[in-house]
């Protein structure tokens, strides 16, 4: 592997992801260069597509939610051109696994919205929630059901009453009942996952290197 | 009848044969049930009624002639029936007022005619025959000597066939079976004073007997009475312990601790001494707590007993109610009279509990509602919990109940068995058993209701995500307002929080263990939870790595272990090891930097754990609990933080635990003591208080109130006494002070601190978990001079004489205590006086706690030397020198020391001493000669030598055999003992035959070392006694040789 390239990458990349040391930087580009399969040294217009993404959160981060783990890739993937790419991994990667609570905060946000326009509305929370619940009888009592769901959310969260949530709304309610930070399902890994997920990346970096 | 009479009537006090029926509610009861059988008896038996009495029955009777009518021949003066016996002599015959009746047939004739005078006639009628079956059917027959009359009438069977005895045994039955109904007649009315009865106990053995033996299932290993005989009334203790109500003794054995002599009395049951070395005889003394019942006692004292009971539970409760089944009235009877008790009723029995138990102060002040254990209710929570058992769902009962065949029944019957134990216990104050009124479904409902009851719906059929949504929005409805708590219940949520409990996701865990902690508050969810078996997954989660789950399943613990069998659950699933550990988080320096979340901090979840077991700890087994896994040093290291929401709780816990003599040793090795006083000058007056409450718990230890006194915690409690509004806090000052001023260095302190006005001032208008204490604290101040003339110069004696006339006993003895002390200051004894102080001190001689009696008996002492007319006052008391007497039958050792020293007192004046000698103090004094306690014997020895100055009491105390133990005080370790002991030998020996008694008992080599001793006084007596001894030798000698 080009070592001159590599030192190049993690210093660019410490520079904006400040909440890991560069040996662990290090250690992630790594992983994600043995995530993505090649090992020619070469770091453009490569990254994890979405398939191979889920992959990882499912096996690597315990989760199991087709449209969160989408939902999930997305928020990684910054630049929206359907792949992760390095930097993209390794700044998604510092939320995961060191976020501060407003990093969490923003990234639950940005999962839970999906058209763009900032705000989570009644139709992509019912979308959201549409498999909260168990098949009851009918189809249609089950739909109700989420209709209500929705109600009782938005009368919970939508503090300004315009039918939607906007991230003011979320973070007045996350701040107010932490519960509620992935409140429309799991977008962030388990501490117990992250634990793992660490002491499997950073396996290789020896005591000295801290 | 006899039986009856003999035994339940209450005779007045004059004594058993010149008495009078005292008109009790009692006795007339039983009167009216023998008027109803006399009246009816010539209706129901004609035959019979023509039976003539061996002897007629005789007495006075205020009917006037004018009321015998047809059937009689009237005189002048006399009347007589037309009917007579064989002899020709009439069966009923008048001379005025003496009447004489010979048959039943009469009576129920008498009886009718006296019409309103029924009552007064019979009461007449019995006071006169004292045993009116002798008197009917011959001596053989008397009912007096136990039992008899079953034999005797077998006898007679055998001997002959006379028609006469055929008819007379039908009577003797007759009359049995009239016994045997006033007997249970008369055991209702009893029950009101009472709990248990011969007839409950011995089937309670009986019941547990069946369930004893060899192996692991059973109950006990075995339980046995200690005495085969059973009287008549179902006891069998000896009749002088009947007197004090109780009525059996059992030998039980225990799977896992040893063997427990307990005594089953009318008050409850307790563990007395034990047998006696001589292995016939039982040390009465009572060692422990009164319980309930025997069940409640041993499931106290065994864990096994309870553990395999509760397997038992349903034989257990079935037989029960089989054998109940003829007694099931007078026991129903039994728990509507409890529950119907009024509140007057109650305070005196809950006063009694205070000696009971130590740590009960702080919570005297709430009103303790565990009275009303009562029987409907516990029907209707049983019936509504039935509802709840069908609704819930398949995995919750699988996890609650013990045994899969039947469920419900055992879960039932385990719980009502607990029920009671929590019922019974002394520290249960919290235990309130409001009605379980669940909402009815057709009431109106508030709107809550439905909205909580669509969130349930969510939480029961959502995925994790649904749930935590409809956790969040459950807990913005109001959980601290009933409605609400009711609500989640009623729509079964609490089974849905509960099971979320048992996921892994940890979100739905906090959120439901949010709600859990809220609704806890209600003391009906607490027992819904403990029902639930929410207890032991909540002590399951204390291991959790999460650190938030952690405080909150400790919260929630502390919530719900407010009530005994919640305690106990705890502790039985591990619950104190792991809530002590949780104090150790706070030390954990390494903790990985990576938290999430949804973590607390270290401090807080040690905070949790200290609140947890602060509820907890009201139980003493949880104490122990919480010494064994090591919470004292934990404790001790956490109350060195300044946060107060640490240290309440921390405090709190020692504070109960400081009941526990081992705390005690502890909290004094810990160097506790030294935080406790900083805590007292803080801020938060909850802290202010319970560390006040902890120094008044381990202030019994002298080292400790020295502690107190070298870490500055004087000052404080000096101050804080100023502040008067927080009466909890007011009490725990006022015990803390109280218990500091047993040592002397510390009251002076005190005195520098101008406490002892204050406390002065603090005698009127508090309550009285107050006032005991401040009467304590002042009592022991009055041992000092300065102190007693600062409590007259302040006015203190007023208010204290006035509380002489109280009833709660642990302040009585306290009173009295401080106006004995008071008393030895002849200026304050004139007050006293004045204000009739020693009249109330002499009649709570009659109080029926002992403690209070020995109190009030040392208090009279200095009375009596310090009064002006000390004779002449005493002697106004009507009755009272017959009192003092009578009390030397008491078998209170402490009562008996007091008594003696009063009399030794009382007989200083000659006319009193004529008087007590009257009635037979000499006697008295004598029979309690052989004892080995000391300080009984140096007062009794006082007395006695006392009472020798009145005339031929000397010879009478030879004749009594009081000089033989007397001797053998002198070879006491006492020299007090020794001292009186050698006066009372002094003054015996100006007897001759006193001073054989002692020359052979050896006395002269044993007075002879006492000639030696420093103490004049004893030197003096111990020669006299010699010289007397040696003149009488010398003059015999003298008489033999001339």
């Amino acid at each position: 592997m080009d070592q001159k390239a590599l030192k190049k990458l993690v210093e660019s990349i410490s520079k904006a992801v400040k909440s890991f040391k560069k040996s662990e930087i290090e250690c992630l580009i790594r992983l994600f260069h043995h995530l993505v399969g090649r090992t020619d040294g070469k770091f453009d217009n490569i990254g994890l597509d979405r398939n191979t993404f889920r992959a990882i959160l499912y096996s690597m981060f315990g989760m199991t939610d087709d449209m969160l783990m989408n939902r999930v890739f997305f928020a990684f993937d910054k630049d929206n051109d359907n792949h992760i790419n390095v930097k993209e991994w390794v700044k998604g990667l510092s939320v995961f696994l060191r976020g501060t609570f407003e990093e969490k905060l923003k990234f639950c946000f940005e999962v839970y919205y999906l058209n763009g326009d900032g705000y989570i509305c009644r139709d992509e929370i019912f979308d959201i929630l549409k498999n909260s619940l168990h098949q009851q009888s009918s189809e249609e009592e089950t739909d109700e059901g989420i209709k209500e769901l929705v109600d009782i959310t938005l009368k919970k969260m939508d503090y300004d009453n315009d039918g939607k949530i906007s991230f003011a709304d979320f973070e007045r309610a996350v701040r107010e009942d932490r519960l509620l930070l992935e409140v429309f399902g799991p977008c962030l890994p388990e501490a117990k996952n992250c634990l793992d997920f660490e002491a499997l990346a950073f396996r290789n970096i020896l005591p000295s290197c801290f | 009848m006899g039986l009856t009479l003999t035994k339940l009537a209450q005779w007045s006090a004059a004594g058993y044969d010149t008495g009078t029926l005292e008109i009790t509610p009692l006795n007339e009861a039983i009167l009216q049930e023998i008027i109803m059988f006399m009246e009816g008896f010539i209706y129901k038996y004609p035959k019979e009624a023509k039976y003539v009495f061996v002897e007629p029955l005789e007495w006075e009777t205020s009917l006037e002639l004018s009321a015998f009518e047809s059937g009689y021949v009237v005189s002048e003066t006399t009347a007589k029936s037309e009917e007579v016996d064989e002899n020709g002599e009439p069966l009923l015959f008048l001379s005025v007022p003496q009447i004489k009746i010979r048959s039943f047939g009469q009576l129920s004739h008498f009886l009718f005619m006296a019409k309103d005078e029924k009552l007064k006639e019979a009461q007449a009628c019995i006071e006169a025959n004292r045993d009116p079956v002798a008197k009917i059917l011959g001596s053989e027959y008397n009912t007096m000597q136990e039992d008899s009359t079953a034999f005797n009438i077998l006898d007679k069977i055998n001997e002959d066939d006379d028609p006469e005895i055929g008819i007379k045994i039908k009577l003797a039955m007759l009359l049995k079976q009239l016994d045997l109904h006033l007997l249970n007649h008369s055991l209702k009315h009893i029950s009101l004073e009472i709990r248990l009865n011969p007839v409950s106990v011995n089937k309670d053995i009986e019941l547990l007997k069946r369930f004893s033996g060899k192996g692991e299932q059973t109950v006990l290993e075995s339980i046995e009475y200690t005495s085969d005989y059973e009287f008549s009334n179902g006891c069998r203790a000896p009749p002088w312990r009947q007197i004090r109500g109780e009525m059996c003794y059992v030998l039980v054995k225990p799977h896992d601790i040893e063997a427990l002599c307990i005594t089953c009395s009318a008050e409850g049951v307790f563990l007395n001494g034990g047998k006696t070395d001589d292995e016939a005889d039982i040390d009465y003394e009572r060692k422990g707590e009164i319980y309930k019942d025997l069940v409640t006692f041993l499931t106290e004292k065994s864990a096994k007993f309870s553990e395999n009971m509760s397997k038992h539970a349903i034989d257990f409760k079935e037989q029960q109610k089989e054998m109940d089944q003829p007694g099931e009235t007078s026991k129903e009877e039994a728990d509507t009279l409890q529950k119907a008790i009024t509140d007057s009723d109650k305070k005196p029995l809950e006063k009694n509990q205070i000696n009971f138990g130590k740590n009960q102060m702080a919570k005297r002040l709430e009103p303790s509602l565990n009275w009303k254990a009562t029987v409907d209710f516990k029907d209707r929570k049983s019936s509504g919990k039935d509802g709840q058992e069908e609704k819930r769902g398949g995995k919750v009962e699988g996890r609650t109940s013990t045994s899969p065949g039947r469920p419900q029944l055992l879960r039932k019957s385990v719980e009502r068995i607990e029920e009671i134990v929590s019922d019974s216990s002394s520290e249960s104050e919290e235990d309130e058993e409001t009605p379980d009124h669940r909402q009815e479904a057709n009431a109106d409902l508030p709107s809550e209701y439905w909205q909580i009851q669509k969130l349930v719906k969510y939480l029961k059929g959502g995925n994790q995500t649904a749930t935590v949504i409809a956790l969040c929005s459950m807990r913005d409805f109001n959980l601290a307002q009933e409605t609400c708590q009711l609500a989640i219940r009623d729509v079964g949520g609490l089974e849905v929080l509960i099971n979320l409990l048992e996921t892994d996701e940890v979100k739905c865990k906090i959120g439901s263990l949010k709600i859990l902690k809220e609704i806890s508050h209600n003391p009906q969810i607490r027992r819904n939870i403990v029902d639930l078996g929410g207890l032991p997954i909540m002590v399951n989660i204390l291991d959790s790595p999460h650190k938030s789950l952690k405080c909150l399943a400790a919260e929630t613990i502390a919530n719900v272990a407010k009530f005994k069998r919640a305690r106990q659950v705890v502790r039985k699933h591990g619950g104190i090891t792991k809530l002590v550990s949780l104090l150790d988080c706070a030390h954990h320096s390494a903790e990985p930097a990576q938290s999430s979340l949804y973590d607390a901090r270290d401090v807080e979840v040690a905070r949790c754990g200290a609140l947890a077991l602060w509820s907890c700890s009201k139980s003493n087994a949880n104490k122990e609990a919480i010494r064994k896994a090591g919470g004292i040093p934990l404790l001790a290291r956490l109350l060195k933080t300044s946060h107060e929401d640490m240290l309440i709780p921390v405090v709190g816990t020692l504070q109960e635990c400081a009941s526990e003599e081992s705390y005690r040793a502890a909290i004094k090795a810990e160097r506790i003591i030294e935080n406790l006083v900083k805590n007292l000058s803080s801020e938060n007056e909850q802290l202010q208080e319970h560390c006040a409450m902890a120094i008044y718990q381990c202030a019994e230890d002298e080292e400790t109130r020295d502690l107190v006194r070298l870490h500055g915690g004087l000052k404080p409690l000096a101050s804080l006494l100023n502040n008067t509004d927080n009466k909890e806090r007011l009490a725990a000052v006022t015990g803390a002070i109280w218990k500091c001023s047993i040592s002397k260095e510390n009251v002076t302190k005190f005195r520098e601190y101008k406490a002892i006005e204050t406390l002065v001032g603090l005698l009127t208008d508090q309550p009285e978990e107050v006032l005991v204490n401040v009467v304590g604290a002042l009592g022991e101040c009055c041992q000092e001079y300065e102190n007693r003339v600062i409590i007259r110069k302040c006015g203190g004696i007023q208010p204290l004489v006035n509380l002489l006339v109280g009833i709660n006993q642990a302040l009585l003895v306290n009173v009295t205590k401080a106006v004995g002390a008071c008393a030895t200051e002849p200026e304050s004894m004139m007050i006293i006086d004045r204000l009739d102080g020693v009249r109330l001190l002499w009649s709570l001689l009659k109080n029926p706690h002992p403690d209070v009696k020995a109190s009030a008996a040392w208090a009279l002492c200095p009375c009596i030397q310090n009064a002006k007319d000390a004779g002449e006052m005493v002697r106004s008391f009507v009755g009272g020198l017959e009192l003092v007497v009578n009390l030397l039958k008491s078998d209170n050792k402490e009562v008996l020391a007091s008594v003696c020293a009063a009399i030794t007192n009382i007989a200083k004046d000659q006319e009193n001493l004529a008087v007590i000698t009257d009635h037979g103090v000499v006697p008295l004094l004598s029979k309690l000669a052989n004892t080995n306690n000391d300080k009984l014997r140096r007062h009794l020895a006082e007395a006695i030598s006392r009472c020798c100055m009145w005339g031929r009491n000397r010879v009478a105390f030879g004749e009594h055999k009081a000089v033989a133990p007397l001797v053998r005080y002198l070879k006491s370790n006492d020299t007090n003992v020794h001292r009186a002991t050698a006066q009372a030998l002094y003054q015996l020996s100006e007897d001759a035959d006193n001073c054989i008694t002692m020359h052979e008992n050896g006395a002269v080599k044993l007075l002879l070392a006492m000639v030696g001793s420093p103490d004049q006084e004893l030197q003096e007596a111990a020669a006299g006694c010699i010289s007397n001894i040696r003149r009488l030798a010398l003059a015999t000698e003298k008489a033999r040789y001339t």
